[in-house]
């Protein structure tokens, strides 16, 4: 038996298919996949991430530390409440995770890594923080749950703090706000609007409550998956680790090259890839033929080489295959994709394939 | 889980068979392993005269989530299969032992000592819940 989060009993009563997911028993569906991914893209889903690491980081050098430890700038945050997706780097820019920074406070910002990866980022991070005198906290107490959809926020705005609700009802894209013992940010991970809302862990099954009285739909892991690969947004272990860098993992626009003066850990070893025309692309797929296109399958670019499909899976949305692959260098928009025995034609395409419900690809 | 039909043979992976009559034989997954799956998206059909061993790959079923390759319980030659899967593969969610069927074929002479009978079919999944 894994761990489990605070929502954990609710998962079981709602007849959820629990499975593992780094070391904690996680919903990955409640009866349909395909019906909770479009209850995210159609009105409104919520998802348990609980399970993720929450990390306070404290401090008169705060902001020093984390322009030295994040490969993005959170000088760009500018003002207390802005969120900035980063990667995290190792020396040679392999990337150690992909993570989401709050700006709580001048002294005070918040980090949400990845659960797989918790042990690792945690003792990463402390290496590295000691020498800025940053106190680093894991707020493992803390629940979380994503309200995601075109009705999310509006149905989920009931369970913040009727003091904090107007606030939290105007916050912009990419913005979190303390609500008194909650935290709301306006984030997620399906290229739908909504909110991620943390939570003091003894009002988890209350907030669950409310929510699935209020109409939200309950989500598991699986169609996270499918909205999150519709979005075109990268899954840390599958489309990116240690052993590539982002800009080989269409992540180029998360480094912040300027100021040119600001040391980040890998930076040098991603100026001398930059200037690498060999640099692997990182593509969007979309299968022309019936069939699904899966997690490392072999991608065929007849005359310039062979990449990797990196997350394959069908689009509930679109209803056919797409995926994220990583291949050659090179001008071209059409490859093959091995699927078993066959040869099946894809379309190069730039991601996200699928945002706030409608197609940005044609199909 | 509904009560297994009583008229079908069953395989430890999950298919279900029934003798038609006539030498042939329809394959299909179990409600079972359609609700093991998910959601189905896509199904590769074998083609029509295919000969195929038994245990050999015969189909290919993929959910949302996962491929599963669909095993020939029995030797045989392919006969028809349902068309309709390719532009509605959740027939196998919604009517496994009925709309939802795979693939029908010639046996000749059919080998039942590795079937399952409903009741020893049903002692399997027991076991699996435990």
């Amino acid at each position: 038996m894994g761990s489990k989060t605070p929502h954990y009993d609710r998962h079981v009563e709602a007849g959820a298919r629990i499975v593992d997911f780094g070391g904690w028993d996680m919903p990955l569906h409640y009866g349909s996949q395909k019906e909770e991914h479009h209850a995210v893209r159609r009105t409104a889903g919520m998802f348990d991430v609980s399970h993720m690491t929450i990390v306070d980081l404290g401090g008169e050098r705060v902001r020093d530390f984390l322009r030295y430890l994040l490969a993005n700038d959170v000088a760009r945050l500018g003002e207390p409440g802005k969120a900035l997706y980063t990667c995290m780097l190792q020396e040679d820019g392999g990337v150690v995770d992909d993570l989401i920074v709050y700006c709580i406070a001048d002294d005070k910002y918040r980090l949400v890594v990845n659960a797989a990866t918790r042990e690792k980022d945690l003792a990463w991070i402390r290496r590295q923080a000691e020498a800025f005198g940053v106190h680093v906290a894991e707020r493992a107490e803390l629940a979380m749950l994503a309200v995601q959809g075109p009705k999310a926020r509006e149905l989920a705005a009931p369970v913040i703090h009727a003091e904090y609700r107007d606030a939290a009802l105007a916050l912009k894209p990419f913005y979190g706000l303390d609500a008194g013992d909650y935290f709301v940010a306006r984030t997620g991970y399906t290229g739908e609007d909504g909110w991620e809302i943390l939570m003091p862990a003894a009002d988890a099954h209350a907030v669950w409550d409310r929510l699935i009285a209020a109409g939200v739909v309950p989500c598991g892991l699986g169609a996270r998956d499918t909205l999150r690969l519709e979005a075109g947004m990268n899954l840390y272990g599958s489309d990116m680790d240690e052993t590539v860098s982002p800009l080989e993992s269409g992540l180029a626009w998360t480094v912040a090259w300027e100021p040119a003066d600001r040391d980040f850990i890998g930076r040098a070893a991603l100026e001398t890839q930059r200037e690498n025309t060999d640099r692997r692309r990182f593509v969007g797929l979309v299968l022309e033929d019936k069939g699904v296109l899966r997690n490392h399958m072999k991608v065929i670019v007849e005359g310039v080489g062979e990449g990797e499909i990196t997350s394959g899976g069908f689009s509930p949305t679109l209803e056919r295959s797409l995926a994220l692959a990583r291949v050659p260098a090179g001008d071209y928009d059409r490859a093959q994709v091995e699927v078993r025995r066959h040869l099946l034609d894809v379309r190069i395409v730039r991601p996200p394939f699928v945002r706030h419900g409608e197609a940005c690809i044609d199909v | 889980m509904n009560e297994l039909p009583g008229d079908l043979l069953y395989t430890s992976d999950h298919e279900w068979l029934r003798r038609e009559g006539d030498g042939s034989v329809t394959i299909g997954i179990t409600e079972h392993a359609a609700t093991a799956l998910g959601d189905l998206v896509y199904v590769e059909l074998p083609e029509i005269g295919q000969e195929v061993e038994s245990g050999g790959e015969m189909a290919v079923v993929e959910s949302v989530k996962a491929a599963s390759d669909v095993y020939a319980p029995v030797a045989g030659s392919v006969t028809a299969v349902n068309e309709e899967l390719a532009d509605d593969p959740e027939r196998i969610n919604a009517e496994p032992y009925g709309d939802g069927w795979i693939v029908r074929m010639e046996v000749g002479n059919l080998d039942e000592s590795a079937l399952m009978s409903p009741d020893a079919y049903q002692r399997l999944l027991d076991e699996l819940d435990d």
